[in-house]
């Protein structure tokens, strides 16, 4: 019998393993990353979190050295058959880094770039249109419209950081991966981009790897814990933060791990 | 157990159960002191438990202060956090059970007579067994033993039972002499007093349970329940 109130998988990954050279960094991870939710990756430093999450987009074929093993599904689709165009993946499924990288362009420009060169915006008032939306959904529109012509690496860190989330939504996404969003803002501006988070849920699919467990905590619907290559856990975040299953969930997060 | 890598976590934690510790044993002082007063009618001994129960007052104010810092500055999470949380709800019953043990040392100078009143002997027997679940659910707490909190809910029947079977022979008792109805009546609240302990004992070894394990005691029965058990 199926349970109409289980949320639709977005992604799926399957028995996945990831060897950089000779080294084996992710151990046979499967997960289901759901449409409605925002999944958080947490874990200490090199557990693989962030590896994984570049698998999702294909980030890992930038890594001449690196060799992905496994399925990994978008709608059914497997993301890593010869048949699938990588542009048009990545645009399916953007990214957000942890330092915020903004082109050395004008704000409009930073925005406009993806839709231009996927071709979605032939006409320009539908590219001034597009760059209105995606702004507006990043919660940077009120704070640049009457400047959209300077500089985006002129803003400060945060604004910088909601640009290049503009940027990422200005393709029309389906998923959006998080490295880190937040790692180089101070709390308030962290504050906006998880208000911003909870604004985009439900619109997009969002995985976002941190490594703040209490920032996990606030945007997440369901929580992963990575150690060692290993997805040690899987479950809803209040679960996983009250009464996690695993001894090795329990002790990274309550601050007993090592 | 491992310990934090914050060792000051660790020490407040401890301290956390320290005090809950404290409260537990005068708690269960203040309900042998209270039944003691009564049998001897010893009005001073009863003056001290009722004065000693400011002193329980004070220690959950302490407690709670102690766990809002600990949740404010540490943000506990998983078992750390149930236990912070079941230590503010265990300190707030404590209180409760300290006045309880308060109520019964205040009717002691009311109840003079009533060594003339045969149940009063049964008194004693049932506050042991009231303070021995109360000693026990402390002692789980502590070592955080869910199998011995999922024990202790079963011993209620037997301080209910004294209780039922206390209220029959006092009705009994008033009905044969209605002289005795007041003083009667005193030990009657008296071990309506110590029916509720038992039952905040039973109320105490479910949160202790929960800290322990993260389900609910009842969710286990219910299980059980299911699988046939």
């Amino acid at each position: 019998m199926t349970d109409n109130s289980l949320p639709a998988t977005k992604m799926s990954a399957r028995d996945v393993h990831v060897y950089y050279g000779a080294t084996h960094a992710i151990k046979g991870v499967s997960i289901d990353v759901d449409q409605e939710n925002v999944t958080a990756f947490i874990g200490p430093s090199g557990c693989g979190k962030s590896t994984f999450l570049r698998t999702l987009n294909r980030m890992n074929d930038t890594i001449p050295i690196a060799r992905v093993e496994g399925d990994i599904t978008l709608d059914g689709e497997n993301i890593y058959s010869p048949a699938m165009d990588v542009v048009q993946l990545r645009a399916r499924v953007g990214m957000v880094f942890q330092k915020p990288n903004p082109f050395p362009k004008s704000i409009y420009e930073n925005v406009a770039y993806g839709p231009r060169i996927h071709g979605l915006a032939p006409v320009k008032s539908d590219m001034d249109r597009v760059v209105e939306q995606s702004l507006r959904r990043a919660g940077l529109w009120e704070e640049v419209k009457d400047r959209l012509h300077d500089s985006g690496t002129a803003l400060s860190g945060g604004q910088q950081q909601r640009l290049c989330i503009a940027r990422a939504i200005a393709v029309d996404p389906e998923v959006i991966l998080m490295d880190e969003p937040c790692s180089a803002l101070d709390p308030i501006a962290t504050a906006k981009i998880e208000e911003l988070i909870h604004e985009l849920r439900g619109r997009y699919a969002i995985v976002i790897v941190t490594h703040n467990m209490q920032q996990a905590a606030r945007v997440s619907q369901r929580t992963a814990f990575f150690h060692l290559g290993h997805l040690v856990e899987y479950g809803v975040t209040s679960d996983i933060f009250t009464n996690p299953r695993q001894e090795r969930t329990k002790d990274y997060i309550t601050g007993r791990y090592g | 157990m491992n310990e934090h890598t914050v060792k000051v976590f660790d020490d407040e934690l401890g301290q956390l159960r320290g005090l809950i510790a404290q409260m537990g044993g005068l708690a269960e002082a203040a309900i042998e002191g209270a039944i003691q007063a009564l049998v001897r009618h010893d009005l001073e001994a009863a003056a001290e438990v009722v004065q000693g129960d400011k002193r329980i007052d004070a220690l959950e104010s302490e407690v709670e202060r102690l766990a809002v810092q600990l949740i404010a500055l540490r943000a506990p999470m998983a078992d750390d956090l149930r236990e912070v949380v079941a230590g503010m709800k265990i300190a707030n019953v404590l209180e409760r059970v300290g006045d309880h043990a308060k109520n019964i040392a205040k009717r002691v100078v009311e109840v003079e007579q009533a060594n003339h009143i045969e149940p009063l002997s049964v008194l004693p027997a049932m506050a042991t067994v009231a303070s021995d679940m109360l000693h026990d659910v402390l002692d789980a707490f502590a070592a955080r033993d869910a199998e011995l909190a999922a024990s202790i809910g079963e011993r209620d029947r037997a301080v209910d039972d004294f209780y039922n079977s206390l209220f029959r022979a006092l009705v009994t008792f008033m009905m044969e002499n209605p002289k005795s109805i007041t003083q009667a009546t005193h030990l009657l609240f008296i071990a309506k007093n110590l029916e509720r302990i038992g039952d905040q004992a039973t109320n105490l070894a479910e949160m202790v349970y929960y800290a322990a394990t993260g389900e609910q005691l009842g969710e286990r029965d219910r299980m059980d329940t299911i699988s046939g058990k």
